[in-house]
């Protein structure tokens, strides 16, 4: 059980700032989220494209904000749970108790909701009998490629992710690279030397065909493929990889009785705090009456969040408005040294 | 000013004015369409705007730019007439246009 003040869901930029924000006026937090690295949309969705209206930073990108956020935060340690969601949360007494997918537990005075528009998930085939199959012969992420020695693999795609593993994979398994038209988002390179394999026959494309059902009992015999002409082929595969990029979810948060309104968390403009007392929503994922989706407004909302969750981490004591530049206990807690 | 019809996957049909300078998703989400999640904002990053454009319509609209198409992938069932409405800014030369929404759009 990690027991601290508050307990942060969602490390994109607006989670990330909250955590500075609790930490300057002296409370501990523990951020959880979904992607494998913090930053949220900025990491996920455009890391080398430059954002341009970041108060008094004239122009980064999405990873630079995302770092210079981070080295904000390094003075108070904040303690991250990377590839977990948030699945349940329950009160005991004047307490939440938190549990993640990965089976980790947090106490915690209040939690603050920076979720975004949800946890990045992988984006799945449409085709129904597909769930049959996830997780045993359909898969939309390797974790041992071990398994695909010798076998034929239909990989499904036409970015990064289905090129390079297409060529990766070409030289232990027969692999089958199936999109949907000629052109390819990955790199120019990596479709070059798809095309290179596919000449040499180490690799069979098949561009302008989508899947239209796939064959089997308990594991997959075949995929059907449909051409954008109307004709099918069924290719034998013993595993189907799908690399649709990634798509955000709501999932668990829809269920913990908040007041939800077009898939975001209704707050009062005070404190950001929802419907349920203790549990506050900020960023993307918060509406009221003017919202503005926009990092800046994510950063003005977690710093009257971080100052909401005093009063229940610290129900004993009164918070004092205070600027860092002249706060002595914000400049300790930052670590300056004078 | 344009009469923009959304027909949705329970063969509902809607038909709503959009003022130029909208995009044709702005114009869905303003008017509460069911089916556009629209979930990035209108930046091109996550394809749940995704409509089907009537096919008369195909070649009226504005060509595709730099990075539409490669979204479009990751659209749920992508299809040849298929368009990212964020990507469709209102004008008088889009009056009547008529668009099938997809049954998910994840
Ligand atoms: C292409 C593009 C360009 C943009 N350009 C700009 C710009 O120029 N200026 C600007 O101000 N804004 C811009 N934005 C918008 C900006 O990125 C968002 O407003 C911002 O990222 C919102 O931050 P957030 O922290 O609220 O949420 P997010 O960045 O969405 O982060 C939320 C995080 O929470 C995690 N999460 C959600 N639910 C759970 C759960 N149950 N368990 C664990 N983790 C969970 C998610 O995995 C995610 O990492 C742009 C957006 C896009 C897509
Ligand atoms: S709204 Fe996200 S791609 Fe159109």
């Amino acid at each position: 059980m990690n027991k601290t003040d508050v307990l942060i869901i969602g490390a994109g930029p607006t989670g990330l700032f909250c955590a500075h924000q609790l930490g300057i006026i002296g409370l501990s937090c523990e951020i959880v989220d979904n992607l494998d690295k913090a930053g949220g949309q900025c990491i996920e969705l455009y890391p080398d494209k430059p954002i341009y209206d970041i108060p008094a930073v004239p122009e980064c990108t999405g990873e630079e904000l995302t770092n210079n956020l981070l080295q904000q935060i390094k003075p108070f340690n904040v303690k991250f749970h990377l590839n977990e969601r948030v699945e349940e949360i329950k009160k005991v007494e004047n307490r939440w108790n938190v549990k993640t997918s990965g089976g980790v537990e947090f106490d915690v005075a209040a939690i603050v909701i920076a979720g975004g528009v949800g946890s990045f998930e992988p984006r799945k085939f449409s085709v129904k009998e597909c769930d049959k199959y996830e997780g045993n012969s359909l898969l939309y992420s390797i974790k041992d490629k071990t398994i695909f020695k010798d076998k034929t693999i239909s990989i499904f795609g036409g970015g990064d992710s289905a090129l390079d593993w297409a060529i990766e994979l070409s030289n232990t398994s027969k692999v089958n690279l199936i999109h949907r038209r000629d052109g390819f988002s990955g790199a120019e390179s990596s479709v070059q030397k798809v095309k290179q394999l596919h000449e040499q026959g180490k690799l069979n494309l098949f561009t302008k065909y989508q899947m239209e059902s796939v064959v089997g009992d308990k594991k997959i015999d075949s995929v059907k493929i449909k051409h954008d002409e109307g004709e099918t082929k069924e290719i034998k595969s013993d595993y189907v990889l799908g690399f649709f990029g990634l798509i955000m979810q709501l999932g668990p948060i829809l269920d913990w009785g908040l007041n939800i309104n077009k898939k975001t968390v209704e707050v009062n403009t005070e404190s950001f705090e929802t419907n349920i007392s203790s549990i506050f929503a900020i960023g993307d994922i918060c509406s009221y009456p003017g919202k503005l989706k926009l990092i800046l407004s994510g950063f003005h909302e977690g710093a009257l969040a971080a100052r909401g969750c005093f009063k229940y981490a610290k129900p004993n004591e009164k918070l004092r408005f205070e600027f860092t530049t002249t706060s002595k206990a914000a400049q300790e807690r930052l670590g300056i040294k004078k | 000013m344009a009469k923009i019809t959304f027909n949705t996957h329970d063969n509902n049909t809607h038909t709503i004015d959009i003022q130029n300078g909208l995009s044709v998703m702005e114009g869905a989400v303003q008017n509460d369409i069911p089916g556009i999640d629209a979930d990035c904002g209108g930046g091109m990053a996550c394809a749940t705007c995704h409509v089907y454009v009537k096919d008369e319509w195909l070649n009226k609209l504005p060509a595709k730019e730099d990075g539409e198409e490669d979204m479009l992938d990751m659209a749920f069932e992508p299809k040849n007439n298929s368009r990212l409405s964020c990507q469709l800014i209102v004008s008088d030369e889009l009056d009547g246009l008529e668009v099938n929404i997809p049954s998910k759009q994840a």
